[in-house]
């Protein structure tokens, strides 16, 4: 292969993993809006959340020693998910759902302020400086061209998020087809009276959709925390902007199509930062979100909006 | 089965029932008619708690009903078809059955999935084609049988003949009076006002959010003023 060719490769590698966890943080925009049709401006805070309580556990576990790295790793996934969907769930609750049914723009102000008071709160309670973690998890998988000319390398880390996004997103769609509280999301998210209608508490669902949400954020959290090793309180806002972008892009209210714009948001993203200088790949992600919003507001596998008999 | 004692029902400043009582004794089919926005609708869905009733008590099975979230309500045996059906589109047909047995376990779900397809063969032959793609009176089809998968003793059933081919509403009609000899009651809103009140033991005149009158389907069907109001002349 040519240089240029494995240039551009390694660009793709990078895009697709940070794409990756793109997707897993738009799942929880993309579910929210599909059912109760209100962009969840908290979201980036509650993957934000998930971020920190990885690195505490982390930390915490590896200055007890004794623990294998799979198995902490494991440990704090499963505290970053439980915790960052008591966040998602309590923030529904208390800053959302008592305002179910009022004006659009009075919910959109309780996110923006949920979102200000998370990203205080977390920088009064842990300090609003960078917090770093060593590297835990090197090496590469595969390399590719010679050092010579460049070099393709596909890390254990990156490896890792592709694998576990893969995981996490099989049993999401699983879950949604198959299960029957899945069925009854795509019913809400259809029509959510008619739900009602059928003896199904749909808060419930809602609430539902609130965690699952978080807990795919928080995996998010994990992984590009470990990936990038330095997190602080305010990753959530450009992360979120990111996966909301994502979400638009694949069409909000869809499942696959957050996982698909949210890989095509992390590789246009890469390769403009490849090619040109590396500011710009902020301006044509959120070029790309007007353009969107623009040209086909219902995204690429966005259902255009049905009218209801 | 089911009885309204003085209901009233708002949305927002516009009073939409007044005072209105109506009973639905166990095993009847008991209709309400009514011209273009006479309540009917609002009279059914104040039943189901969407919207609530303002004052007024509603007792279903001797238990009172009317402050009770839509979803209590709705599980407490009676199911509704909605105007306009309501059925989920992207959903199949077998998904939106599943989605009206949401509580029953295995086995009910199983035996009532049987029974209404049995009522309804249509429905086995799309059954893993979306709603949304079906014909309209097979989606009324599924809307009741959606219905009927949580085993209702009552069902409510508002204007399911509305924009049906005629062939297609005496399907409809004939499977009504076969729920009723199964043992299920029926409240059955409609504008096919001739119909309704031939299968109706009794029924009930809706207007301006009132009910004016109430007698047998008989009564009602040969009663001059129900015959020029709604009965053509
Ligand atoms: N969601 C609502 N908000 C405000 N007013 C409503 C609402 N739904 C119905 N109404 C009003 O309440 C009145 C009764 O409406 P309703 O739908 O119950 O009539 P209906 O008898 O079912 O009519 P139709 O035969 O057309 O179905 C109407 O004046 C209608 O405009
Ligand atoms: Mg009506």
């Amino acid at each position: 292969m040519t240089e240029a060719s494995l240039y551009l490769l390694q660009q793709i590698i990078n895009g697709l993993t940070i794409g990756s966890t793109y997707a897993l943080i738009a799942i929880g925009y993309t579910m929210v809006y599909g059912i109760i049709g209100m962009i969840n401006f908290a979201h980036g805070e509650i993957y934000m959340i998930g971020s920190y309580v990885s690195f505490i556990v982390i930390t915490g576990l590896l200055a007890m020693g004794s623990f294998a790295l799979p198995l902490v790793l494991f440990i704090a996934l499963l505290v970053a998910m439980l915790i960052a969907s008591t966040y998602g769930w309590t923030v529904e609750r208390v800053a959302y759902r008592p305002l179910r049914g009022s004006n659009r723009l009075i919910a959109l102000i309780s996110a923006i302020g949920m979102s200000i008071f998370l990203q205080n709160y977390v920088a009064l309670s842990q300090g609003s400086r960078d917090v770093a973690l060593a590297p835990l998890i090197s090496g590469s998988v595969l390399e590719l061209g010679s050092l010579e000319t460049f070099e393709v390398t596909l890390s254990w880390m990156q490896l890792l998020i592709w694998v576990v996004t893969l995981v996490t997103m099989t049993a999401l769609t699983l879950f949604i087809s198959r299960s029957r509280m899945g069925r009854a999301c795509r019913a809400c998210a259809e029509d959510l009276g008619m739900t009602n209608l059928l003896g199904i508490d749909t808060n419930r669902i809602i609430s539902l959709t609130f965690v699952i949400g978080a807990a795919l954020a928080a995996i998010a959290g994990l992984l590009l925390g470990l990936y990038y090793g330095v997190i602080n309180p305010f990753i959530g806002f450009m992360a979120g902007l990111k996966a909301f972008t994502a979400a638009v892009l694949g069409g909000i209210g869809s499942i696959p199509g957050a996982m698909l714009g949210g890989l095509i948001l992390g590789v246009t993203e890469a390769l403009t930062a490849a090619y040109f200088p590396s500011e710009y790949k902020d301006v044509v992600a959120f070029g790309l979100l007007v353009t969107i919003l623009l040209f086909r507001p219902t995204g690429i596998l966005g259902k255009p909006e049905v009218e209801k008999v | 089965m089911l009885e309204l004692k003085n209901v009233n029902t708002h949305y927002g400043q516009i009073q939409a029932l007044h005072d209105v009582s109506i009973k639905v004794n166990k095993g009847e089919i008991v209709t309400l008619i009514g011209a273009n926005g006479a309540g009917k609708t609002t009279l059914m869905m104040t039943v189901c708690g969407d919207p609530h009733a303002s004052s007024g008590e509603i007792l279903f099975e001797g238990e009172s009903i009317q402050r009770m979230s839509t979803s209590q309500i709705m599980r407490k045996g009676l199911a509704v078809v909605p105007e306009g059906r309501r059925i989920f589109s992207g959903l199949t047909v077998a998904e939106n059955l599943h989605m009206g047995a949401y509580f029953s376990d295995k086995a009910a779900y199983e035996a009532q999935l049987d029974h209404v397809l049995g009522l309804f063969p249509r429905l086995k032959e799309r059954y893993h084609q979306r709603g949304g793609t079906m014909s309209g009176g097979e989606q009324q089809m599924l809307s009741i049988g959606r219905a009927l998968m949580s085993h209702p003793r009552l069902l409510l059933l508002d204007e399911p003949s509305l924009g049906l081919a005629p062939i297609i509403i005496q399907q409809i009609f004939e499977i009504i009076e076969r729920l009723r000899s199964e043992g299920v009651t029926i409240f059955l809103v409609e504008q096919n006002a001739n119909q309704a009140l031939k299968i109706a033991d009794r029924g009930y005149v809706l207007e301006n959010g009132r009910v004016v009158m109430s007698d047998t389907g008989e009564a009602l069907l040969t009663h001059d003023a129900v015959r020029k109001a709604y009965l053509g002349g």
